[in-house]
């Protein structure tokens, strides 16, 4: 488990990390959310000892990432898949990193097959797309078979199918009753692998919550309506005291009930129905509502540059 | 200690697996010895006739390959501690070895033992080249000063080597510390000892001061002699080091 107390962290005038605090539970994806410049990379590199806190801390399993006698034992972490020299073999980057942690050299081999890399094992790394770096990454962070795993946009630069695999992986973890910190910038991609968020904007705790209560209180779903006629369907809902807005084209958008009672109405009165959706909100329309303030923030900065 | 073991350990396979630090070294005793027998066939011929002049010193002489080859050394230390920077490695590096002292020691320790070992190989080597193809003029490995200059030889390249590595990790980049040193070692250097008045305080520039090793006696027109020289090395190298230590305990990587 890892623990964020009070964390801050300055470049120079600008606060990257502001009195951050929330936990990263065993047991549970969580995913870490927030626009490009929030903090995220910099609280996950607080979280290895790579970034020194202007104040705070940040405790693993109760002790500072520093004083763990072989860290990757404890803590897995992907920081950045580029992060390796590319003149050395994937199989020697992993065996350096084995070494350095005094780990079975046979774990390097047994997860290169795990991670779909045995077929490059000797290839040098600037040899690798993308998607390998990741999967080497990955594998580095798995080394140490340890219980909290920090990946940093693993996805990035995977195809379909190496995404899935990430997800199911982070999954299978979870399941394992170990931590799993996830941050990405794809939203529907932490939608169907997180059960807890950890939101942040301009270095501070936005949201801390379950993933569902999030999606479900951060944005609207309603119920869309086509009709030749609008104005007797709004009147009849309205009279429910069912908000109704006009959506584009002339249709509908009824919040707060649902396409049963539309449809019941409609019928009892008569009104002819194109079209009835229920239309779910996603966690991309959540996290957009929800970052409103941050983006006006950077919009107002590229405006003024 | 385990700890250090481990991460020595895990420097030590950094170097092995990376050519261009392999190379270097390879490069450091290659030069040394080519210009080794180079010298010794040049002094063999030069001297045929004539006695050599009092003032020549085979030892000095034999060394000139060292004094070029200790480039591939310079090269191999700075490689050892910018490419973490350049490549990005020194994150899992750290996050691998979160302790920077223990970081930090592990790879000083395995640079400035590869180092004293590759000094060793190319010193004596190019010793023995040199003296087999310089003739009468020659010297063997009990005349008076040659074990001390061998030994000296040594301890000036594989101190020089430290000291690049406390600058590189100071520097953090690879072209600046290589644009800083490599002309340092050089060229100007060797132009301030030998500008007036200046002359004197050149001496105590590192590898001016360490390179009074590679004699078998002193020349003239010196302060300094090669143990003093070498002293005035170790300060220097100790005062990199430090300085490598604070940049790095106190930065962010």
């Amino acid at each position: 488990m890892i623990e964020v107390r009070e964390l801050t962290k300055r470049y120079g005038k600008v606060r990257a990390v502001d009195g951050l605090s929330f936990r990263v539970e065993p047991g549970r994806v969580t995913g870490f959310l927030g626009p490009n410049g929030a903090g995220k990379s910099t609280t996950i590199r607080a979280m290895v000892g790579l970034d020194r806190p202007t104040s705070g801390e940040v405790l693993v399993d109760g002790k500072r990432y520093e004083d763990l006698p072989r860290p990757l034992t404890t803590v897995g972490a992907l920081l950045d898949a580029r992060a390796v020299h590319g003149g050395r073999s994937v199989r020697g980057h992993l065996a350096g990193l084995a070494r350095s942690n005094r780990l079975p050299a046979r774990r390097v081999d047994e997860l290169l097959e795990t991670v779909g890399l045995a077929s490059v094992a000797d290839k040098r790394a600037k040899g690798l797309s993308l998607g390998m770096s990741q999967r080497l990454g990955i594998a580095a962070a798995l080394l140490g078979d340890p219980q909290t795993l920090l990946l940093d946009e693993p996805v990035n630069g995977l195809d379909p199918e190496g995404v899935k695999w990430v997800r199911d992986l982070v999954k299978r973890v979870a399941g394992e009753g170990r931590a799993v910190l996830i941050s990405s910038h794809l939203m529907s991609e932490m939608a169907l692998t997180a059960d807890h968020l950890v939101v942040i904007g301009r270095g501070r705790l936005l949201a801390d919550t379950p993933a569902h209560d999030f999606i479900t209180g951060n944005s609207r779903s309603y119920v869309l309506i086509r009709t030749p006629e609008p104005e007797r369907m709004r009147d009849l809902l309205a009279a429910r005291g069912v908000q109704v807005d006009h959506g584009p084209d002339g249709s509908l958008e009824a919040v707060g009930t649902d396409q049963k009672t539309v449809g019941t109405l409609a019928a009892e009165s008569r009104i002819a129905l194109y079209e009835v959706t229920t239309t779910t909100a996603s966690l991309e329309d959540a996290f957009m509502q929800f970052t409103a303030d941050s983006v006006e923030y950077r919009a107002e900065q590229g405006a003024a540059r | 200690m385990s700890s250090l073991n481990a991460a020595v350990d895990f420097e030590w396979s950094k170097v092995r697996t990376v050519r261009s630090m392999v190379w270097s070294l390879v490069l450091c005793v290659a030069l040394s010895l080519a210009l080794a027998v180079v010298t010794g066939a040049v002094v063999r011929r030069q001297y045929a006739d004539e006695p050599a002049p009092s003032s020549f010193d085979p030892v000095s002489a034999g060394f000139s390959g060292l004094r070029l080859g200790m480039i591939g050394l310079v090269v191999f230390g700075v490689l050892a501690v910018t490419s973490e920077y350049s490549t990005g490695t020194i994150r899992s590096s750290l996050a691998a070895v979160p302790r920077r002292g223990v970081f930090y020691a592990a790879k000083m320790l395995t640079g400035g033992l590869a180092a004293g070992a590759v000094s060793c190989v190319a010193v004596l080597t190019s010793f023995f080249l040199a003296q087999a193809t310089m003739g009468e003029e020659s010297v063997s490995l009990t005349d008076d000063g040659v074990p001390a200059a061998l030994v000296g030889a040594v301890l000036f390249t594989t101190l020089l080597c430290l000291f690049s590595m406390g600058v590189a990790a100071l520097l953090r980049s690879s072209v600046l510390t290589m644009g800083i040193l490599m002309p340092l070692f050089f060229t100007v250097s060797t132009i301030l000892t030998n500008v007036p008045g200046v002359g004197r305080a050149a001496q105590f520039l590192p590898d001016q001061a360490g390179g009074l090793a590679l004699y078998r006696h002193a020349p003239d027109g010196y302060v300094l002699n090669a143990w003093s020289g070498l002293a005035v090395l170790a300060a220097w190298t100790a005062a990199a080091l430090g300085a490598g230590y604070l940049a790095l305990r106190r930065r962010d990587a």
